[in-house]
């Protein structure tokens, strides 16, 4: 990746609220037109690194660049470039929706038929427009949900940061805020951060695994899996003896175990087995060709199970756990003792 | 500083549309009101030869310590127990636009009630017999006075609220500053500590920040030009540290 396509570009990033460490050396960049997901348990420092993002909060060590400019050294323009959603949208009680994006828009930078245009477009984005003139308080979850992303996307910036976007939406509000992200998709630069694992794997085209401030995964979801499922689970639904079934698939080998569950076939008299096999590369192909060719063994259906992204996040923060102590490393001790000595190791960003 | 006046006119708006706005303007007038009238009434019992103004802004103290917290509690406090604070701070304004944005929205409101009150004297020139009672050197001190004492306890709202997230705790220690830049600093000059050396900085000093005294000499007019220095510094120094608690509050949430 250049320097040119990235918008954001963020190194050795570290923040600690007094010996409590939130984000400990994080680095990574998104190019122009990126959607990323943000995934992480609670407390793990996403919503800090977003803050941390947008400006709102000052970081102990560590550069951020939003379209090149340091946010540390010129934060006014860097706001610019940026829309942000917080966790919890919070948005005053007493303004109307449309009084609110016009107040909104007003402080982008934007003003007259331009500000008329967007406030018109993203009302129809959000599918705002049947509730423009409802005071934000009356307003529901759902609303108030599409008022916070409708602000986020005014002004068109070119990077757009989302805590929690979809929360306390229904699925429809859920499928019109990822079609949306989708459509933002090659102009914008998008960091989402969610707890609805299917919304980051549908959206994003990579996703961020954080805890305990750290990236303990980054990739494609697919790139994920090779990385952290070591397995993967085929459902055969086979007519034969099950002795037979299971000499059929002994030179899968790699690994490979074969269960045939309660060992009862159905009214049609085929077994219902699962095969689970090494990551490497896919033997459904490989477990077919076995079975076909094996005296008395008829084969119905094949399924292969792809490792959901909630089971990647999970392993990835188990291995993070297993293999990272916080409190330990060294950028955040090194900007906690420069931070109490009253030398700062970078600029903070 | 190109978004002072958005948003200036958004916190005007708010106040406008808010219904403590207008609780707050009827309670003030009907107590000024009532004061106001007790006054007449004892003019009536008893004829003097001061003009009814100038017993009118000794009392402009009863307003400053209710109306003050009142009016300047909700300012920064509500914005950052809601978190509005943290998406009005990721636009590209700065804190100290957002303070003086704040500060100025609850001057004007805190003149506008004042300069209501006008009110009262057109009623009692409308309706008195003698034209004379209305004396226009002492009002024009009052308001003067009002406008720039203003500064300073509005001021002093706003930082109390850049303190913290409650309405109730940025209303209390309004109040309680309110106190001690008003009774606190008159007893300071009644301190026998500072009584002892007549010439001596701090008792010089401690002479020049008498509000009530101000006011006095503002009614009567008598205009000392370290009267407005002193408000207008203070209420700068207090904006001041109100930035500073608006960004240091923020670095920590």
């Amino acid at each position: 990746m250049t320097e040119a396509d990235a918008t954001i570009e963020v190194e050795h990033l570290v923040k600690h609220f007094g010996r409590t460490i939130a984000v400990n050396d994080i680095s990574f960049s998104v190019r122009r037109g990126e959607i990323i997901g943000f995934l992480g348990p609670n407390g793990a420092g996403k919503s800090t690194t977003m803050r941390i993002l947008t400006g709102y909060l000052p970081a102990n060590a560590g550069v951020v660049k939003i379209c090149g400019k340091s946010v540390a050294s010129s934060p006014l323009q860097t706001k610019r470039h940026i829309g942000y959603m917080p966790e919890n949208n919070p948005l005053p009680e007493d303004l109307r929706v449309r009084e609110y994006l016009t107040w909104r828009g007003h402080l982008k930078g934007l003003g007259g038929r331009r500000l008329r245009e967007r406030i018109e477009a993203v009302l129809e984005q959000c599918d705002l427009r049947r509730a423009h003139r409802r005071i934000i308080g009356t307003l529901s979850k759902g609303f108030r949900q599409r008022v916070g992303v409708a602000d986020a996307i005014l002004a068109e910036p070119d990077v757009i940061i989302m805590d929690e976007p979809t929360i306390g939406l229904d699925p429809h509000q859920i499928i019109m805020i990822r079609d949306l992200i989708a459509r933002l998709r090659g102009r914008m630069s998008v960091i989402i951060s969610s707890h609805i694992l299917p919304e980051i794997e549908a959206t994003c085209d990579r996703v961020l695994i954080i805890n305990h401030g750290r990236i303990v995964a980054s990739g494609t979801p697919d790139q994920l899996r090779q990385e952290f499922i070591d397995r993967t689970g085929y459902e055969v639904e086979v007519h034969g003896e099950l002795a037979a079934i299971r000499r059929a698939l002994e030179p899968l080998g790699d690994g490979s175990t074969i269960d045939v569950g309660e060992g009862s076939p159905d009214a049609a008299g085929f077994y219902s087995i699962s095969v689970q096999t090494g990551a490497g590369r896919d033997h459904g192909e490989q477990i077919l060709g076995l079975l076909g060719q094996a005296a008395g063994v008829r084969v119905r259906a094949l399924t292969r199970h792809q490792a959901t992204l909630e089971e990647v996040f999970l392993a990835a923060t188990r291995r993070s756990w297993e293999t990272t102590t916080p409190l330990k490393g060294d950028a955040a001790r090194a900007a906690i003792a420069a931070t109490d000595s009253g030398h700062a190791p970078h600029p903070g960003s | 500083m190109r978004h002072n006046f958005i948003l200036l006119r958004h916190e005007l708006r708010v106040l406008i549309i808010t219904p403590s706005t207008y609780i707050a303007a009827v309670l003030f007038l009907g107590v000024m009101g009532f004061f106001f009238q007790e006054l007449l009434a004892g003019y009536a019992a008893a004829p003097s030869d001061i003009s009814p103004a100038v017993d009118f802004f000794k009392l402009f103290f009863f307003p400053v310590f209710f109306l003050t917290p009142l009016l300047t509690m909700r300012s920064l406090a509500e914005e950052r127990r809601m978190g509005t604070i943290e998406t009005l701070m990721t636009t590209p304004v700065t804190s100290i636009e957002v303070v003086l944005a704040k500060f100025s929205a609850s001057y004007l409101y805190y003149l506008a009630m004042w300069l209501s009150t006008l009110s009262f004297h057109y009623v009692l020139y409308r309706f008195a017999a003698n034209p004379q009672v209305i004396d226009p050197g002492p009002l024009l001190g009052g308001y003067l006075f009002v406008a720039l004492s203003g500064l300073m306890f509005i001021a002093t709202g706003i930082f109390s609220s850049a303190m913290t997230r409650s309405q109730l705790v940025a209303g209390l220690l309004t109040f309680s500053l309110t106190i001690l830049l008003t009774l606190g600093l008159r007893k300071l000059a009644d301190l026998a500590l500072f009584m002892t050396t007549p010439g001596d900085i701090v008792n010089a000093v401690a002479a020049h920040v008498q509000i009530f005294q101000h006011a006095d000499d503002f009614v009567s007019g008598t205009f000392d030009s370290r009267a407005p220095v002193f408000y207008v510094s203070t209420a700068a120094f207090m904006l001041f540290l109100s930035v500073l608690a608006l960004d240091a509050r923020s670095a920590r949430s």
